[in-house]
């Protein structure tokens, strides 16, 4: 095998043993502050970053949902229109939205977005030495910066999911009304007999698994960050770029694994 | 009895292929005021992280009062670490808090104070450093030397029994200096903490020390009092001194 895959290979080795091992120190620095029967972080913290990671994404994420909604039943509306089968259009969206594109354009705009912010964050505590003063006095820094960033995100992303599939849902609703004749009582009637829990299940799990993808990725990145400024620069770009990577991945082997287990 | 505080034996540290440290030994003793100098680049930094256990070393032993710090795992190493303060050469003011926070951080998530006890804490640190206006400012809005006096209130506000020093008068004028070295002298003899004052400013160092110690290439090469530093035979220790352009230091990078 050629030595350029071989070193590649090793570094991605490398880096995924690091974000195992940062999430078990964290898991430890938390377990440590438990058992001293305080609360395993700060949770005005917590919430601080649900807020920006949650709250803040909204817009973008129902935004772009709403288009890519109102453009995938356009599409297939056409598509299917001379062969008298557009009423199934609304399930299409439904569906696709709701086990695939869903989970998936939210994974990608949250690690654009909050990934992006958390390792240029992290990333300038880092050579600024607050990191380390964080260490120094016996704070755990995994408990006080990664753990409240990590959990804000992987429990933000179902929510955020949901608002993706429900804004794509409206966007296509519009088309079907407009451009396919189906009345917005009907499209929902239509989308209520052909999703079914299996497409929920799978599109929870992936949202569940994309929040942990970029919130972990992104937070490594920014504890990694060397070089000043440009160091910041260069970790926040591959961030964003291993976190974009790892859910279209991630994304992939679910579908493998979830058409095997749950057809 | 043995009243170390700190005590380094055979410490050897790399990084990659560059050696830091080679089979250091150095001890501090309590209530000490230790400076460190050294050119930069040298390795004292270096000392200072691997006292507090963020940095472990390839070989030999650290000991902080009797336990070795290399060795100890994570939940330990933190305990220890709150009884040891640091200032950074930067301050390392957590930015998105404004001073009264930072201050309150370490008390907030390492012990179980009332607020009233922790302002109380705080009011009294800030007072020592001669700063007690700035509480609801943001470290952005403090120039270098208030920076550095609110880091060193941090340090103090667990009562550490080691206070370590990275370069504090590093970057400031002349005037703004000497408060904050009158402040260490001061601080540590009120608190009777130990100090380690890593620093290549001569007067800092000569005004601040009970005891000095020379890094060079990766080892002590002098560990004496002020007095006899100044009086100190070695080449390289009169050189670094005196700050003459003859003598082996420069030779050596030649």
């Amino acid at each position: 095998m050629d030595g350029g895959i071989l070193l590649m290979i090793k570094r991605f080795l490398q880096h995924l043993s690091s974000i195992v091992w940062l999430m078990v120190d964290a898991s430890q620095e938390m377990a440590d502050n438990m058992i001293r029967g305080r609360l395993p972080f700060r949770v005005n913290t917590f919430f601080e970053q649900t807020d920006r990671a949650g709250v803040g994404s909204v817009p973008l994420v129902a935004l772009v949902s709403f288009f890519l909604g109102l453009t995938m039943s356009l599409l297939t509306g056409y598509q299917l229109r001379p062969y008298g089968t557009e009423r199934l259009v609304p399930g299409l969206v439904a569906i696709g939205f709701s086990r695939e594109l869903g989970p998936l354009i939210t994974g990608i705009m949250v690690a654009a977005r909050i990934g992006a912010a958390f390792t240029a964050e992290l990333g300038t505590m880092t050579v600024s030495e607050e990191v380390e003063a964080i260490e120094a006095m016996g704070i755990g820094p995994l408990r006080f910066l990664v753990a409240p960033r990590v959990l804000a995100v992987f429990l933000l992303m179902p929510c955020l999911v949901v608002i993706s599939n429900v804004t794509a849902d409206l966007g296509a609703a519009l088309i079907c009304k407009w451009q396919l004749g189906i009345p917005v009582r009907y499209f929902g009637d239509l989308v209520h007999s052909s999703i079914e829990s299996r497409d929920i299940v799978a599109g929870t799990i992936k949202s569940f698994l994309f929040g942990l993808i970029v919130g972990t990725v992104s937070c490594y990145k920014g504890l990694a960050v060397e070089g000043g400024a440009a160091g910041v620069g260069d970790s926040t770009t591959s961030s964003v770029v291993i976190a974009i990577t790892s859910v279209i991945i991630f994304d992939t082997l679910c579908n493998i694994v979830l058409v095997a287990i749950y057809p | 009895m043995d009243e170390s505080v700190v005590d380094m034996k055979g410490v050897s540290l790399a990084f990659g292929a560059k050696k830091i440290l080679n089979d250091l030994n150095l001890a501090v003793h309590s209530r000490e005021r230790l400076v460190v100098l050294g050119q930069s680049g040298s390795g004292k930094s270096t000392l200072l992280r691997l006292i507090v256990g963020i940095l472990r070393p390839n070989g030999g032993v650290v000991r902080f009062k009797g336990r070795e710090v290399s060795r100890m795992r994570r939940p330990h190493l933190n305990r220890m670490r709150q009884k040891i303060g640091m200032v950074y050469q930067y301050s390392a003011l957590i930015s998105s808090l404004n001073v009264r926070d930072n201050l309150a951080l370490p008390l907030e998530e390492l012990t179980d104070k009332k607020e009233e006890e922790i302002n109380r804490i705080i009011d009294e640190k800030l007072d020592m450093v001669g700063m007690s206006d700035t509480k609801n400012q943001m470290p952005a809005e403090l120039s270098g030397g208030m920076r550095k006096r609110i880091g060193l209130a941090r340090a103090l506000v667990m009562e550490p029994e080691l206070i370590l020093f990275d370069e504090p008068s590093a970057g400031l004028d002349p005037v703004i200096s000497s408060v904050i070295d009158e402040l260490i002298i001061s601080l540590t003899e009120k608190t009777d903490a130990t100090s380690i004052i890593v620093t290549h400013e001569m007067d800092s160092a000569f005004k601040i020390a009970t005891r000095m110690a020379m890094l060079y290439q990766g080892n002590i090469i002098e560990n004496d009092t002020p007095d006899a530093f100044r009086r100190s035979k070695n080449a390289v220790v009169s050189q670094f001194i005196s700050g003459s352009t003859q003598g082996p230091i420069l030779e050596k990078k030649k």
